[in-house]
């Protein structure tokens, strides 16, 4: 049951990915998540007979469960880094919006509604910082969003007071992540693809999503075509932000709580996730539908790798190691193709 | 095939970089926060600039391995209340998080150049503050430890609680609500410091030595992240549809069994769960009934036993060469009690 309604989903964003956004890449891209899709079967083909208790409805469940923070955030930084950027505040900014949220919900009373809502629009700002600073400063992303993953971290600290805020209090809030409206799927997995759904239609048919193609193939040949690239900079970099916010709720609505001291090291796990659904890091070329497999890939390794109960240090390297295997199949696809295969 | 060389070389830099930067620059302006709210905040602040002894009182300088989690918040609490009661002033200084090694080598040697009457100190590395304690012994400040020790050979005392006892403690209670019998298995929150592998191991230990029907099944770290540790407690039970107990080895740990739980759906007590150290959450899931017990540490009494020893240290007096501060089985029976509740923070 559950699988069905991930190849449900899975499906249904392949239709704007697949209709393509007219470059060149699109079967190349094809092939590509045609190989990420694969290699996800295979995995949950290896684990399911390798343990008789990984293939059940609960352990699926808590695999796409597990899947919810990284692939949102996954999805949301997938925009950033087709326009040939990285966002590297992604994690700590998504501690700091659950902690924007906790303040709203307690120590405020806000509604519920303007705690979630809030948390969003704090991760736009975020993100809108970001992409001035890259835009308007004129500073590399790298360095632009490692400032801001820093100044996330000191921030979630000092507004929290250095201390967990407890959300079990807020009715309705737990719901959010939690909560079935599909019978044995948590809702945290719905919003994931429903939000992969809206950034798949965003990417490949408005004209935001072909920007952040065209910035990430030639940025100097977009600007100079006339085409204002920073706006539509700024507006990746919030887009990503919002995801970021969106993720924070999430996880505070999972753990019940904002907890301060969380999220380093997130970002790198969503980044992972979108290389190895084949978007390249060098811009201009990604797709929602491969970061999500992507996510996908990673959370399958890690819960198979713990039901074999293989050592922590190992799952690790393992987790690596389908990185540079997924970096590596793109390489050489890509190479193929340059060297006169259909272009 | 270039430029994806470049870019993946930037993503190691980029690692690197976020782990070093964040390491130096987050803990400058964060460290003074507490330290300026907590009651002892005045005298603290009048001492560290002075540096050394002032209308007689004895300067102590307490470096730990952070601020950030409640655990510290509550040893310096300790700390000020005894340095209150003794009429000695203190400092107490610690990085944001506790894998930032190089930050607390940097306040320990700022704490040798104060000049204090004495230090007190929690090792993050074991082996990295063996020359600084040597500069200190060179300088002829005396140095008590807490929490957790510095391999050298010079003679000092630390007040900590034993781990190992801990862990055994947790074990023991473990296998009574079990009924000496089935699967078990541990969430730890670390394979590398101290606590995290002396609170394995005690309880490990324990299980196979007094209870040869039960069973540790799997082993497996979350870093003390709730969410990992909640997706790994989610795997073990997948695992192991017929495990009896799981044991969380910290706060983070033991939430992250209690979440899996509710998560899953399953009723309270249906998996034993035996948590550590405190906080709110798993104070709520112990009166729910979802988690069975936990065992605590006395993390005030841990700063108390420092400044005493520091003082005595001062004075020249024998120190025994460590003090058990203690560790604690906390339950629905007796969570409400006043010197239990003295223990458990929020």
């Amino acid at each position: 049951m559950t699988d069905t309604t991930t190849t449900d989903a899975a499906a249904t964003s392949t239709a704007p990915t697949a209709a393509g956004p007219g470059w060149r890449q699109s079967l190349g891209q094809r092939l590509q998540q045609a190989l990420a899709f694969g290699t996800l079967i295979a995995l949950v083909a290896f684990f399911s007979v390798a343990s008789p208790n990984f293939f059940t409805i609960s352990n699926l469940s808590s695999i796409l469960l597990a899947t919810a923070v990284i692939g949102i955030l996954a999805v949301g930084t997938t925009f950033v880094i087709i326009t040939g950027g990285i966002d590297l505040s992604i994690g700590t900014g998504m501690t700091l919006c659950s902690v924007v949220t906790g303040l709203l919900l307690t120590n405020m009373g806000m509604p519920l509604v303007v705690g979630v809502l809030g948390g969003i629009a704090f991760g736009a700002l975020l993100g809108f910082v970001n992409g001035f600073n890259v835009t308007v400063l004129g500073l590399p992303p790298f360095i632009a969003t490692l400032a801001m993953m820093m100044m996330a971290q000191g921030l979630a600290l000092v507004l929290s007071g250095v201390r967990p805020i407890y959300l079990s209090g807020v009715p309705g809030f737990q719901q959010i992540a939690l909560g079935q409206l599909v019978p044995r799927i948590p809702n945290a997995v719905l919003i994931l693809f429903g939000l992969a759904l809206l950034l798949g239609i965003i990417l490949t048919k408005t004209v935001l999503g072909r920007m952040t193609y065209a910035i990430g193939s030639n940025a100097e040949a977009t600007r100079l075509s006339g085409i204002n690239t920073r706006r539509w900079l700024l507006g990746v970099y919030a887009l990503a932000g919002a995801c970021t916010g969106l993720a924070g709720v999430v996880m505070a609505s999972r753990l019940s709580s904002a907890q301060p001291q969380l999220g380093m090291g997130y970002e790198l796990q969503a980044i992972a996730a979108v290389i190895i659904g084949g978007t390249s890091l060098m811009g201009g070329r990604g797709s929602i539908l491969g970061t999500l497999i992507g996510a996908l890939i990673m959370s399958v390794l890690i819960n198979g790798l713990r039901i074999m109960a293989v050592q922590s240090e190992w799952q690790t390297v393992v987790t690596g190691i389908v990185v540079l295997v997924a970096v590596f199949a793109d390489n050489l696809r890509k190479r193929r193709a340059e060297g006169g295969g259909p272009v | 095939m270039k430029n994806t060389r470049v870019a993946l070389l930037s993503m190691a830099a980029a690692t690197a970089l976020t782990l070093s930067a964040c390491g130096g620059g987050g803990s400058d302006e964060l460290v003074e926060d507490p330290a300026a709210e907590g009651e002892g905040g005045d005298a603290a602040a009048a001492s560290g600039e002075s540096g050394g002894a002032q209308d007689g009182e004895y300067d102590i300088a307490l470096v730990s391995k952070g601020f950030q989690h409640q655990f510290w918040q509550a040893v310096q609490s300790g700390a000020e209340e005894k340095a209150e009661e003794l009429g000695v002033s203190i400092t107490f200084d610690g990085p944001a998080s506790e894998t930032e090694v190089d930050a607390q080598l940097q306040m320990l040697r700022s704490a040798i150049e104060r000049q204090p009457d004495a230090i007190g100190y929690a090792a993050l590395d074991p082996e990295a503050c063996i020359p600084l304690l040597e500069q200190a012994q060179e300088a002829e400040i005396p140095v008590v430890e807490f929490d957790a020790g510095c391999n050298t050979d010079i003679e000092k005392t630390i007040a900590k609680t034993d781990s190992l006892a801990a862990g055994a403690l947790a074990a023991e209670h473990m296998a009574e609500l079990i009924d000496n019998e089935g699967k078990v298995a541990v969430v730890a929150h670390s394979q590398i410091n101290s606590t995290g592998v002396e609170r394995r191991d005690g309880f490990v230990n324990k299980i196979e030595e007094d209870y040869p029907d039960i069973e540790v099944v799997d082993i497996q770290y979350g870093d003390g992240d709730h969410l990992k540790s909640a997706d790994i407690a989610k795997a073990m039970i997948s695992a192991n549809p017929d495990l009896k107990g799981l044991y969380g080895t910290n706060e983070g740990s033991a939430i992250g069994v209690v979440n899996a739980v509710n998560e899953l759906g399953m009723q309270p007590g249906e998996l034993t769960i035996v948590g550590f150290d405190s906080g709110q959450a798993q104070i709520d899931a112990i009166k729910s009934g979802v988690m069975a017990g936990l065992i605590t540490q006395d993390p005030q009494g841990i700063g108390r036993a420092t400044v005493d020893s520091a003082v005595k240290a001062i004075e020249g007096e024998e120190l025994p060469e460590e003090i058990d501060t203690g560790s604690y089985w906390v339950d629905q029976s007796n969570i409400d009690d006043e010197d239990i509740q003295a223990m458990l923070y929020e």
